[in-house]
């Protein structure tokens, strides 16, 4: 049986059943989903699993929906008024699980979720849940926090979902791009979510990411949604996948960059995203994925060229000129250390002032390094203490006790 | 406001020159944006300018003395003209003699 079988047929039966019964029925769409596995449980481990799982799932999906349909005599008018009122000719219980409805579905269910109406924190958990299939405990893990905690956003936003709209509308060509945006908002917090995620569960992590890739990758197959920003972000995450097998150690402990095999680096991944990104560059104005995809493809070449630093400062700049952060800034800075040497760079830090932001005084260490050490470890001690995360604070402890008489 | 007055840039520097300007307009700008204090910029190309004068009349090219034409502009968040002063100090239109930083206040911000 494949791995994640249930969670990914778990949000195509979602899906379908929620394009079929409308937004507002969403849990019922997902509890015919969930019935549909408990009944694989019950029957598979004694009578063996089937030739086609896939199939078996989508024909138990569909008898349970049809027996509800049947059983539950008012919700059978309600859809059916819903059908009425939308002029439909035909009241199309077949409930088609076929490749394109699928994926249509699944894209809806994408817009669905991902709205500007329901906060950014509920679209994640809300896709986690609906559009990859995870359970309660897996995305409370994710996320460092309760399952309680989940379930009340998720309960939140189910509430906001259902109050949004009925069926589940494919946007107006016209708003697309506009809603687009707060797709990729969320596919990219999603993937930030498992590529910095401080949970131990490291087979979680990159599942997290690459479920947002996979979810990504759907915008691309769709005609309407394959615009070059989205070939621009699905770069941005291949380069940073392709670092997975080098990113931790045996301990799960952070290997920095400059620390990291790169014969572990996943070529083949690199190579797809050199593709997405050429795809994406038919856009004349560069979105921030583009930027970022951009950074992180010199970060795929791990020779220390000046070439390599001065176009790394480059796309920092004009990352910076159209939407400041401090990390950006930052990462900036360092790459200005390469390009122009630490004096400068240290110069241009100190004007920062990110005085609470633990990375900054990691940044000054790093760039006092050689030229005044004491003031370099005065700096990673700052950063110590600011530090949000034991493993970050084993990594800047292990700094300080790089230098020499420490 | 950071006001960039300078000479036509085409006629004087070869595409190398050019580029290596570029860039170290693109670092000065990043240097600003760094510290969260960059709002916009733009160039303002010396080609298809025109002054419009009293009663309509219409010449071409951009205003004033060669020396004075406006090249482009970038706007700042500065607490004070001092520190507009300090950004405006690492331009990279300075390097070049005669070419100036005008630094103004906008009054609606």
């Amino acid at each position: 049986m494949i791995p994640h079988l249930f969670r990914t047929e778990y949000s195509r039966i979602t899906a379908v059943l929620c394009s079929l019964f409308g937004l507002d029925n969403i849990g019922v769409a997902e509890d015919i989903a969930s019935e549909t596995f408990l009944s694989a449980m019950e029957t598979w481990p004694y009578k063996g699993i089937p030739a086609n799982p896939t199939a078996w799932l989508y024909v138990a999906a569909r008898n349970k929906a049809l027996n509800y349909l049947a059983r539950n005599q008012t919700f059978r008018t309600k859809i059916e008024e819903k059908f009425r009122s939308a002029n439909h000719e035909e009241l199309a219980f077949e409930i088609d699980l076929t490749d394109n409805t699928i994926a249509d579905s699944q894209l809806r269910m994408m817009f669905a979720v991902c709205h500007p109406a329901i906060p950014v924190e509920s679209q994640i958990g809300l896709a986690l849940r609906i559009l990859c299939g995870f359970g309660i405990d897996e995305i409370a893990n994710a996320f460092l926090t309760s399952p309680e905690t989940i379930n009340k956003r998720l309960y939140r936003a189910r509430e906001k979902l259902r109050a949004c709209s009925g069926r589940l509308e494919f946007p107006a060509p016209a708003e697309i791009r506009n809603r687009l945006d707060t797709v990729l908002t969320t596919l990219y917090l999603l993937f930030n979510e498992g590529y910095y995620s401080e949970s131990d569960d490291a087979v979680l992590r990159e599942d997290l990411c690459l479920e947002a890739m996979r979810l990504t990758y759907l915008l691309i197959e769709n005609p309407q949604t394959s615009q070059p920003v989205v070939h621009a972000l699905l770069a941005l995450m291949c380069f940073h996948a392709s670092r997975f097998p080098a990113r931790r150690n045996q301990e799960g402990d952070i290997i920095l960059y400059e620390d990291q095999d790169d014969s572990l680096w996943n070529q083949e991944l690199i190579a797809k995203g050199v593709e997405f990104l050429h795809l994406a560059s038919r856009e004349e104005k560069p979105s921030r994925y583009h930027l970022e995809a951009g950074i992180a493809y010199w970060h795929t070449v791990k020779a220390d060229t000046h070439e390599k630093w001065e176009n790394i400062l480059q796309l920092y700049n004009n990352l910076l000129m159209l939407e400041y952060s401090p990390v950006a800034a930052l990462n900036r800075t360092y790459a200005l250390s390469r390009v122009k040497g630490n004096k400068t760079a240290i110069e241009e830090a100190e004007k920062l002032k990110l005085v609470t932001n633990p990375y900054y005084f990691t940044l000054l260490g790093e760039l006092y390094r050689g030229i005044d050490d004491k003031k370099a470890m005065q700096h990673l001690r700052a950063a110590r203490s600011l530090a949000r995360t034991e493993n970050d604070r084993k990594a800047i402890g292990r700094r300080l006790s790089s230098f020499h008489g420490n | 406001m950071l006001i960039f007055r300078h000479q036509d840039g085409k006629k004087l520097a070869s595409p190398e020159q050019m580029q290596a300007w570029m860039k170290q307009t693109m670092d000065w700008i990043g240097g600003i944006a760094a510290q969260n204090k960059f709002v916009e910029g733009n160039g303002l190309p010396f080609d298809d300018a025109r002054v419009v004068g009293h009663k309509g009349v219409v010449t071409n090219g951009p205003f004033g003395d060669i020396k004075e034409t406006l090249g482009g502009y970038i706007i700042v968040k500065a607490d004070s003209v001092e520190e507009a002063v300090e950004f405006a100090k690492g331009s990279p239109v300075l390097l070049g003699e005669g070419n100036t930083v005008e630094v103004r206040r906008l009054s609606r911000h």
